[in-house]
């Protein structure tokens, strides 16, 4: 347990490979974990910055993601080298897919990843450049409760 | 109810080789859709469900699951028992479809 913290770490996460997929947020979670910030609030990162890293291996060719924490807040930021997100309000909507059959047949794509990070941010904000990338900042509270 | 127990009880097969140990089982989830188990499968569920690649082990992990269990005797490659070893994930599977193993460990939960 540490009652004081300032951490910032990188992760690289690379696209279209589905053998490492998932494995910057268990590091991250564990990091999280050994800090003993309240389960809660780590379940909650874990599904945001989940859903954020798959949209890398999914979609875009790579991307790195940031932990930034302090004690009152955790930020998960993430830049993407990809096609980008033509329509941001669609995408936000769930069951909304751009996703090929083979991925969905894994059992992912089913366009519920945006929501999913909207529902356990307190903060989320999403900006993208069709055939550059896209760009995630994901804010946790601390002393939240989020909107699930 | 422990892992173990359920594990007897349901006639389940361990796929991994790590001994099974006394974790709690606090429910069960059946979904294909790795997403919704993200958003809905709870800390020590039971995962059921026919995805076998590895990518189901990350979810395991990350939601702190006791174990996840292949239905209709599906088998995951070499790879991904590997792997689940390595993450220390249980795997296992049952010849039993997803309807059925699912209503078999939900009468056992009920059980006082």
């Amino acid at each position: 347990m540490v009652s004081h913290y300032d951490l910032s770490r990188t992760f690289e996460i690379k696209g279209r490979d589905f053998s490492k997929a998932g494995y910057v947020s268990i590091n991250i979670k564990e990091i999280l974990r050994e800090l003993g910030i309240d389960p809660v609030i780590v379940r909650r990162v874990a599904i945001a910055s989940y859903e954020a890293e798959m949209n890398v291996v999914m979609y875009a060719s790579k991307g790195e993601m940031a932990l930034k924490l302090n004690p009152k807040v955790i930020q998960i930021t993430l830049e993407d080298e990809g096609p980008g997100i033509e329509n941001i309000d669609m995408a936000m909507q769930e069951g909304y897919t751009t996703a090929t059959d083979e991925i969905r047949e894994m059992g992912f794509g089913a366009g519920m990843g945006l929501p999913n990070i909207k529902k356990n941010a307190d903060v989320f904000e999403l900006k993208s450049t069709v055939g550059k990338g896209t760009s995630y900042n994901i804010v946790i509270y601390l002393n939240s409760k989020g909107n699930v | 109810m422990t892992l173990k127990e359920a594990i007897e009880r349901l006639g389940l097969h361990v796929l991994t080789s790590e001994e099974v140990g006394d974790a709690k089982v606090t429910g069960g989830y059946t979904c294909d859709l790795l997403s919704n188990v993200m958003a809905n499968c709870k800390t020590g569920n039971l995962w059921i469900t026919m995805q076998t690649h590895q990518n189901v082990l990350a979810v395991a992990k990350l939601k702190d699951l006791a174990g996840i269990i292949f239905v209709n005797s599906r088998q995951p490659d070499e790879e991904t028992i590997q792997k689940a070893n390595e993450e220390h994930v249980t795997v296992l599977n049952t010849d039993e479809s997803a309807f059925s193993i699912s209503g078999q460990l939900y009468q056992l939960l009920k059980e006082p």
